[in-house]
């Protein structure tokens, strides 16, 4: 017995041993991996000078109703024209939120991504996209020159995507429930409201700055300007209006399709959307009744951009998917199924609707002036208050407070 | 042509026989070949996987890059603990681990002890494979199939409508997912409890009934006893199963659980540090249970 | 105990209702799978049956399907090799850490899957990327493999405890090597119990979703591709009915299985479980 006792002991020190030994090659292995910063300048130099040919597939991440084939509705596929014309079989991975974009992205699986404001800079500064050679980029010369160059998407003067469409977010409501048509956010916020229980808010900790846009107008002398800076009292203000607003909230929701249910089955019958929510309900057999409108005190939103994966294994067909994303016919499909304004200002000859691009106030920059597009929160300020403003961890660990 | 008389010499044995008889003459090394592989693949592969997870619960990660910053800090674990809301979730969690597996456990019960002890041969072959058909069910259809029966105007509601009541809803409360947990957790509960009550000899049974015990005294006196530990058993499987999952709550409830919180770090925001730091509560009161459910035979029970 | 005809039909009927609890949502599942309707309302206005048509085109479906057929089998052929070697060591031999065997076996399904999943994820990007092996089906089949072990090995632990070691020295006494004794003996005698195991392994990993998101990669087993599309509006119908077609096709093998591992009364006596040990 004591020699099988010595035996089991040796094994179980092995094992420890191994496991240690797993410990050390990992914690070693972590620091090789940490990469050298290369400047934009050097990224920029690695830049492709020519597209070649497509590899035959590409591997995209995008927001719900980015990417159609056809199969969703017949009219609205804008896939198979890329499929055929280069031989690039799309491969579409559909994430809720920013978080998941820069997550996903991470792994290094994937060609590209649809990235907003508040991933975009994350992926530069994580070196998880590399610039884009706009040249190669025919379509990208017809872009509304007030979506290029924007701090979203340039970073020190180099180019790292194509836009693709800016939108708002919506207030939605059920008219057959919600009554009188509301104007203001306030309706979200109210304590006594007869909807409680069936309020929904968008389920990121981004949503703070809806918040923020919300107080700026109600609590001016909290100076809120841009609701992404928001310095500790402002941010505090923010999170106290979401915590007395909790018990209002019956889901937070990442997922287009589980809203789209909620409001069909009336478990959620007011709160922020994106317009593609709207126009699929709207559309659905039989139609819900629903109405969505920016409300007076304006709203956050986003810009998105098109952007390559620094580790891309298939850049020629990410290129001509850009290119393809980018033309007026593809511009106009997409900016109609999903409810957006597009980039490319010759779609707007082409949408079903004729005045889409008047809709969704394309170039309309006094509209835009009232959403504030979604971004990165960082310490930095940007303003004369310096390094004072909450970042997005801090952001993250509120939103968990705010929950519960 | 001559015939040697006499015993010819016995073939030399094979490769494979003459291993064997090495092998006999030494069970230890009949036991490390035995365990070679599993003990490999369970504590290099799987306890280093966990060490090596725990290990980045000292890290952190970089808000703008999401790069993880190899640096030593116990800043996760204090997060943690002076944090409200984590209590908060990790005791809602706990405690609805424990209302669902006592659920589970009445549930199970009854209807185990028909299959062990009642229903005919026949009957039962049958039983059990209509036990077993849900688990075939996807899982995640199987939740979505709720959010229709729960929904505002679902299932139950249309059914209840007559009544004037109505439904637990879809939402803030607590009650929609415990019993969508109850239910998905189920075959778990009962195939465990079917087994101990299965292996209780009918003779057993009359005795107790010969020597005078009415059915409930018997009951408590000799079957609960003795399927006490598959019960624990079963309950291994609903707590923990219950104490990890994110998917239920993101479907019929807007609370969250320890699930969502590390999904939400590692899956969404990419905080791994984060979510590993926030993994080992879990952990730590599985470890505990289970070491609890030793002791109560249920180990012998699975 | 008296089995009073009282007794009998409360508990019949309380099995009937729990019978019918459990079953409802199936039959919510394959009602709507007929659904005219995209949005899953009720009540069900429509009924058709184009949906089972777009499924079988579905390309996704199908190699999502084979996916998982394919890491069933690979996990579960693992989790016999090794949750067999294991219940061996720990039934047959005495030695220091047996208890623990158990303990350690049990840990990957008791921990909550999220952290199993988290935990292989890490390791196989620190591990495994720098050699060179991709997240795919090998990665997919250790994460389930690891989880599945306990299954197969419980199976056999119990039926190993109720065969007496007494027929393994019988045949050794008649000259048999450790090889014959093995194949001729002992295995005869475990296989409905490695049978039984790996039937619910199987389905264990071909339901498995949480550990399969982090192990995975690119790759789409069936419950990822459903939970990659029961967040697309316009898939939802499809979905419901690749969850019919699983459960239908299911039946026969589950009932088969159920019976080849019914156990007659015999070697080592008492009244044995009919049914997997899970």
């Amino acid at each position: 017995m004591t020699k099988t006792r010595t035996r089991g002991l040796r094994l179980i020190g092995l094992a420890a041993l191994l496991v240690v030994a797993a410990l050390a090659a990992v914690s070693c292995g972590g620091d090789d991996n940490e990469g050298s910063g290369t400047t934009t300048a050097a990224a920029e130099a690695n830049m492709p000078t020519s597209i070649g040919a497509g590899e035959g597939q590409v591997n995209l991440i995008a927001w719900a109703g980015y990417v159609e084939d056809g199969s969703n509705y017949p009219d609205y596929d804008w896939v198979t024209p890329y499929e055929k014309q280069t031989g690039c079989k799309v491969n579409f991975k559909q994430a809720n939120s920013s978080d998941e974009m820069v997550t996903l992205m991470r792994t290094g699986n994937y060609d590209g991504v649809s990235a907003s404001g508040d991933a975009s800079l994350r992926l530069v500064a994580g070196e998880d996209v590399s610039p884009v050679n706009v040249d190669l980029v025919p379509n990208y010369a017809d872009i509304y020159p007030s979506l290029k160059n924007q701090p979203y998407n340039t970073v020190d003067g180099v180019h790292y995507g194509i836009p693709h469409g800016r939108g708002a977010n919506l207030l939605m409501w059920r008219t057959d429930v919600v009554k009188p048509n509301p104007t203001s956010w306030g309706v979200v916020y109210d304590t006594s409201s007869p909807y409680k229980g069936k309020i929904t808010d968008y389920g990121r900790p981004i949503y703070i700055a809806d918040a923020a846009v919300y107080l700026k107008s109600t609590q001016p002398d909290l100076k809120i300007t841009d609701p992404y800076e928001l310095d500790e009292d402002q941010f505090n203000a923010a999170v106290d209006l979401l915590k007395k607003q909790r018990p209002l909230v019956g889901e937070f929701w990442t997922d287009a399709a589980k809203q789209i249910t909620a409001f069909t089955n009336k478990d959620q019958v007011l709160g922020t959307t994106w317009q593609y929510q709207v126009n699929t309900l709207q559309a659905s057999k039989p139609p819900v009744p629903v109405k969505a409108i920016l409300p007076k005190e304006g709203s956050t939103g986003w810009s998105d951009t098109w952007m390559i994966s620094s580790s891309a294994k298939h850049p020629n067909c990410m290129y001509k998917w850009m290119n393809h994303i980018a033309s007026p016919k593809s511009q106009a499909l997409v900016a109609e199924y999903f409810g957006e304004a597009p980039a490319n200002p010759k779609a707007c000859a082409l949408t079903s609707v004729k005045n889409h691009c008047e809709i969704f106030h394309a170039n309309d920059e006094a509209y835009f002036d009232k959403v504030y597009e979604w971004q990165t929160p960082v310490k930095d300020c940007g303003d004369d208050r310096g390094d004072e403003c909450m970042d997005y961890s801090e952001w993250s660990r509120a939103w968990t407070e705010i929950v519960g | 042509m001559t015939v040697s008389a006499g015993a010819k010499a016995p073939p030399r044995p094979g490769p494979g026989r003459r291993f064997s008889t090495f092998l006999s003459a030494r069970p230890k090394l009949q036991l490390a070949l035995l365990l070679a592989a599993p003990v490999a693949w369970l504590v290099v592969a799987y306890l280093g996987s966990l060490a090596v997870l725990f290990v980045s619960a000292f890290w952190q990660v970089d808000a703008l890059t999401t790069e993880i910053v190899h640096t030593f800090t116990l800043q996760n674990f204090e997060d943690i603990l002076q944090g409200d809301v984590y209590r908060t979730i990790t005791l809602r969690t706990v405690g609805m681990a424990a209302a669902v597996t006592v659920t589970d456990a009445l549930i199970a019960f009854p209807i185990a002890f028909y299959m062990a002890k009642v229903a005919s041969p026949r009957t039962r072959r049958l039983l059990v494979v209509a036990i077993l058909m849900p688990l075939w069910a996807s899982y995640l259809v199987k939740v979505y199939a709720w959010r229709i029966i729960l929904s505002e105007q679902g299932i139950l509601n249309w059914a209840l409508e007559p009544f004037g009541l109505k439904g637990p809803g879809l939402g803030a409360g607590n009650v929609a997912p415990w019993l969508v947990f109850s239910y998905i957790w189920l075959p778990y509960m009962i195939l465990p409890v079917y087994a101990g009550l299965e292996r209780i000899p009918d003779s057993l049974l009359e005795a107790s009934s010969d020597l005078g015990a009415r059915s409930l005294r018997t009951f408590r006196r000799v079957v609960l006893p003795i399927a006490f530990p598959a019960l624990v058993a079963g309950s291994i499987f609903t707590f923990s199963l219950t104490l990890g999952d994110y998917i239920i709550p993101l479907q019929v409830s807007s609370k969250q659980f320890i699930g969502n919180v590390v999904y939400d770090n590692v899956g969404v925001a990419n905080n791994l540090p984060f979510a590993a730091a926030y993994a080992t509560v879990p952990v730590l009161i599985m470890i505990v249970y289970l070491g609890v459910a030793r002791k109560l035979g249920a180990f012998r029970s699975l | 105990m008296a089995k009073s005809g009282l007794a009998r039909w409360l508990l019949g009927g309380v099995t009937a209702l729990t019978l019918a609890f459990i079953y409802f949502p199936l039959v919510v599942i394959g009602l709507y799978a007929f659904n005219d309707n995209i949005t899953q309302a009720w009540p069900i206005q429509g009924y058709t049956l184009k949906w089972f048509g777009r499924a079988l085109d579905n390309e996704a479906v199908r190699q999502a399907f084979w996916l998982s057929v394919k890491a069933g089998l690979g996990a579960t052929a693992l989790a016999i090799v090794l949750g067999t070697l294991a219940s061996l060591a720990v039934q047959r031999f005495q030695f220091f850490g047996r208890e623990t065997i158990s303990f350690l076996v049990i840990l990957p399904i008791a921990l909550p899957g999220i952290v199993t999943g988290i935990a292989l994820n890490a390791t196989f990007n620190e591990v495994l990327g720098p050699i060179g092996i991709q997240f795919g089906l090998f990665t997919i089949i250790v994460g389930h493999a690891t989880f599945c072990i306990v299954v197969v090995y419980n199976n056999v632990l119990a039926r190993l405890r109720r065969t007496a070691p007494s027929l393994e020295e019988a045949s050794a006494d008649l000259g048999a090597d450790t090889w014959q004794t093995f194949r001729h003996v002992l295995l005869p005698q475990l296989g409905t119990a490695i049978l039984a195991g790996a039937l619910l392994a199987f389905a264990l990993s071909f339901d498995e979703v949480i550990v399969t998101t982090f192990t995975a990669g690119n790759q789409q087993t069936l419950p990822l591709w459903i939970f990659a599309n029961i967040s697309r509006p316009n898939q939802l119908p499809i979905i419901n009915v690749v969850a019919l077609f699983v459960i239908v096709i299911s039946i026969i093998p589950v009932y088969l299985a159920q019976r080849l591992t019914e156990e007659p009364r015999g070697i080592g006596g008492g009244r044995a479980p009919a049914g997997p040990e899970p």
